[in-house]
C-alpha cells in the first residue's frame, strides 16, 4: 500500500486547506509539470530522450538467472547487463554481485572512504512535495540563517575536523536567492577545502556565478524519473517542473562545475526503473561531458516531522544493496554516497562493497550544529529537520569506525583551480 | 650494476621503482620505502590539500624525493597552477604532469600535457609527463623540455600489465630520455618485462596497494625490477630473440 502522505495542519487557514485539498484531489487544479515556467532556461539536449526511452522499455521481470550470470561474467557491464543486475532475477546473486562490486570499488578508489557533512542554511520552501518535511503546507519551525549565523555554523563544523561541506537550502528562491547562496559559498571556502551545493535547480549563468563563489559540485535529486508519478507527488511550485530539474546537472556542467551528483528517492515509484534511469542519466552525461566527475546517491524515503509513517515501501536493505552493487558494476568510476538516512550497520557494511562517501555529524535541521555537537541546548533559534536521520555518528566516531573497518577515511582530495 | 644510476633533473637514484599516488596509506609508503627501496614517491597535490588531520607530507620519510603530481587538472593551465602550488607548498622542483579530461578511464591528454611541460620546464621544474605512448607526442615532450617520458602501460588501476608494450618499445628505442613506465603494471613479472625492454624505471601503486601482504609484494617488485634491469644491461640472450633460426644459413649462397 502506498504511503499516506497527506497531513492537514491546524495552523493552515481555511483557504489554504481548501487549496491544499484541491491540489491533492483534483489533478486538473495542478499546473502542467512538463511546461517550463518563465525564466527557466531551456537547453538543447538529447539526454532526456535517451534515458527515458530506455526506462520505458525496461521490463525487470523479463530477465532470468542466465542473464544475471552472463552479466556477472562480462568484463565490462553493458546496459543490458545492468538491467539484468537490477532485476528480481539478480536477488539470489546478491553475494556474487557484492564481490564483483567490491573488486571494482577497490580498483578505482582503493580502500578509501570520503567524509562530508551537509549544512542546511534555510528550510523555507515554496513547493508542495507530499513526502518532504520542508513542504510549504507542513507546519514546522522555519528559519533562514543570516551570514553571521552561517559562519558560526561553519566554524563549529570545521572545528570538528570536517573539510568537505554540502550546502543545502529549502527550495525557495524568494527566501534563499542565488546571491545569498553565493555568499554562503564564499564563506565555505574560508572554512573548508571543498564545497558542494544541493539547492533548487538554477540556470547556467547562475551555476557559473556559484562556481565563481567557490562551489564546484552540484547535487540535484530527480526524486523519480517517472514523470507521471512525479506529477502526483510534487503538487505545486517550481519544483513541479520535471524537465527543468532533469536538465540541472547539464546546466551545472555548462556553468563550469567540476562534478555533479544524481539520485532518485527510492520508494516513490518503481525503484528498479528509477535506479536504471538514474544510472543512465550518469552514463549518457558522462559520454557527453567526459571530464565531469559523476556521483550517485541512493536515498530511501524517511519519516518527516508531522508524518512518522512515511517509509521506503518495497525498498528494503537487500534491495538497496542490490541497487548499489549494480550501480558500482555498471559505473565503476562513479562516486557513491550513502547518507545518514541509513543505519550505522548498513553503512559500515556498504562502504566495504560499493560506497565511497559517507556523511557524519549530520543535522538536517537549521542552525543547530552547536547544540547538537556540544550536546547542550545553546538557546538559539532553530529550524526543523527535513527528515529523520538514522545514523547519528559524529565526525570523530565515523572516522574511527571507518578505520576500524580497515578503510582509510579521506577528508579531502580536491583543489579549487 | 653498482654504477648504474637513474638520473633525473641532475639527481641520481639507485632505485628504479617509483611509488605512484593513486591509492595511498601510511603502510603503503612504509612498504614502498623499506621493502621496495623506493627513493621517489608521487604525491597528489590535491590530496595533500588537507588540514592537520592526515597531512601526507608528514608521512614521507627524509631522503625520499617527492614527486608531486597535477592530478585533477583538466587542461594545461590548471596543471601549471597546481605545479606552482606544489612548489609553494615546499614539495621541491619535481613535478609529474597528469592531465585528464576523462573521468571514466583517466587517460592522459597528450596535447595539453605538451603545453604544460613547455611552460613548467621554462620555469625551472623537472618535468615528468604522464602520457599515452605516442611517438610524436613523446618527441614533442622532449622538445618541450621534459626530463623523462612516462608512458602508460595500461589504463590506470587496471593491473593489466604491458598492454601498450609495442608502443612503449618504440619510445624506448627512439627517445633519448629515460622512459618510465607508468600505470597498469599489475604484477612483478610485468615490471620485470618492462625493465628488460629497456625502461628506465617503473611506477606502480595499485599493484602494491591491493596486494595481500604489502611488504612481501613490495620486496617482490624490488627484486623483479632489479632482475629486469640486470637482464637489459647484460643484453638478452638468443633464446629471447624473435623468430626461429633457419637450419641452412640464409646467406649460405654468398661466396
Amino acid at each position: 500500500m502506498d504511503n499516506q502522505y497527506f497531513v492537514d495542519s491546524d495552523a493552515l487557514s481555511q483557504a489554504a486547506l481548501e487549496k491544499k485539498h484541491r491540489l491533492e484531489n483534483d489533478p486538473s487544479s495542478r499546473t502542467d509539470h512538463m511546461a517550463y515556467l518563465p525564466g527557466m532556461e531551456r537547453i538543447q539536449s538529447d539526454i532526456m530522450d535517451k534515458v527515458i526511452g530506455q526506462m520505458k522499455g525496461y521490463d525487470p521481470s523479463k530477465y532470468t538467472a542466465r542473464d544475471v550470470r552472463a552479466a556477472l561474467e562480462h568484463e565490462t557491464c553493458t546496459i543490458e547487463d545492468f538491467k539484468a543486475l537490477l532485476s528480481p532475477a539478480a536477488e539470489p546473486f546478491l553475494e556474487r554481485m557484492a564481490e564483483k562490486a567490491r573488486l571494482e570499488t577497490r580498483k578505482h578508489f582503493g580502500n578509501t572512504v570520503y567524509l562530508f557533512t551537509p549544512l542546511y542554511i534555510a528550510n523555507y520552501c515554496e513547493n508542495y512535495c507530499v513526502y518532504c518535511g520542508f513542504n510549504c503546507y507542513n507546519h514546522i519551525r522555519r528559519m533562514k540563517l543570516d551570514l553571521e549565523q552561517i559562519e558560526h555554523e561553519m566554524e563549529v563544523i570545521a572545528r570538528s575536523g570536517m573539510e568537505e561541506i554540502l550546502i543545502l537550502t529549502g527550495e525557495s528562491r524568494a527566501q534563499s536567492d542565488v546571491q545569498y547562496i553565493g555568499e554562503a559559498c564564499k564563506l565555505a571556502r574560508k572554512y573548508f577545502r571543498m564545497a558542494g551545493l544541493e539547492i533548487y535547480p538554477v540556470n547556467t549563468d547562475e551555476y557559473a556565478y556559484l562556481h565563481e563563489c567557490g562551489a564546484d559540485y552540484v547535487t540535484v535529486f530527480q526524486e523519480t524519473y517517472d514523470s507521471d508519478r512525479y506529477e502526483q507527488l510534487h503538487l505545486m511550485g517550481h519544483k513541479r517542473v520535471w524537465p527543468y530539474r532533469f536538465e540541472a546537472q547539464e546546466r551545472a556542467l555548462r556553468g563550469g562545475m567540476r562534478g555533479v551528483a544524481f539520485s532518485a528517492l527510492l520508494g516513490l515509484a518503481d525503484f528498479r526503473k528509477d535506479a536504471l534511469a538514474t544510472a543512465l542519466h550518469v552514463y549518457y552525461l558522462q559520454r557527453k561531458y567526459p571530464h565531469a566527475e559523476m556521483s550517485l546517491s541512493c536515498p530511501r524515503l524517511r519519516p518527516i516531522v508531522n508524518n512518522d509513517k512515511i517509509n521506503p515501501q518495497d525498498v528494503g536493505e537487500r534491495q538497496l544493496c542490490q541497487v548499489l552493487c549494480a550501480y558500482r558494476i555498471f559505473l565503476p568510476f562513479a562516486g557513491i554516497t550513502v547518507s545518514s538516512r541509513e543505519s550505522a550497520r548498513f553503512r559500515n557494511g556498504i562502504v566495504k562493497i560499493a560506497a565511497t562517501k559517507v556523511s557524519a555529524g549530520v543535522s538536517t535541521g537549521v542552525g543547530d550544529h552547536e547544540s547538537k555537537y556540544s550536546g547542550q541546548d545553546t538557546g538559539g533559534e532553530q529550524g526543523d529537520e527535513q527528515f529523520e536521520i538514522d545514523d547519528g555518528r559524529s565526525f570523530d566516531k565515523m572516522y574511527k569506525d571507518m578505520e576500524g573497518q580497515g578503510l582509510q577515511p579521506v577528508l579531502n582530495d580536491y583543489l579549487y583551480v | 650494476m653498482e654504477n648504474d644510476k637513474l638520473i633525473l633533473g641532475g639527481r641520481e637514484f639507485t632505485s628504479r621503482f617509483i611509488l605512484g599516488s593513486g591509492k595511498y596509506s601510511l603502510r603503503l609508503i612504509e612498504a614502498a620505502v623499506k621493502d621496495a627501496g623506493a627513493q621517489i614517491i608521487t604525491l597528489a597535490v590535491r590530496r595533500a590539500n588537507t588540514k592537520e588531520h592526515e597531512s601526507i607530507l608528514d608521512y614521507i620519510p627524509k631522503g625520499v624525493t617527492l614527486l608531486p603530481n597535477t592530478s585533477g587538472a583538466r587542461d594545461a593551465k590548471e596543471a601549471v597552477r597546481i605545479a606552482r602550488l606544489a612548489r609553494e607548498l615546499g614539495c621541491g622542483d619535481f613535478v609529474k604532469i597528469e592531465i585528464m579530461r576523462d573521468s571514466k578511464y583517466l587517460l592522459p591528454d597528450n596535447q595539453e600535457t605538451i603545453k604544460a611541460t613547455e611552460t613548467l620546464a621554462k620555469e625551472g621544474f623537472v618535468v615528468l609527463p604522464y602520457m599515452y605512448p605516442d611517438l610524436y607526442a613523446a618527441r614533442d615532450l622532449v622538445n618541450a623540455g621534459a626530463a623523462a617520458v612516462m608512458p602508460l602501460a595500461a589504463p590506470i588501476g587496471s593491473n593489466k600489465g604491458l598492454a601498450a608494450k609495442e608502443f612503449i618499445q618504440i619510445l624506448i628505442d627512439e627517445i633519448d630520455l629515460p622512459i618510465i613506465v607508468d600505470a597498469g603494471i599489475g604484477r612483478p613479472s610485468q615490471a620485470c618485462e618492462a625493465m628488460e625492454m629497456g625502461a628506465a624505471a617503473v611506477m606502480a601503486n595499485t599493484a602494491l596497494a591491493t596486494a595481500g601482504d604489502l611488504p612481501l609484494m613490495a620486496g617482490a617488485f624490488k627484486n623483479a625490477i632489479e632482475a629486469g634491469r640486470a637482464a637489459y644491461l647484460s643484453g638478452l640472450g638468443r633464446v629471447l630473440t624473435r623468430g626461429a633460426d633457419a637450419s641452412d644459413p640464409l646467406t649460405g649462397f654468398l661466396r
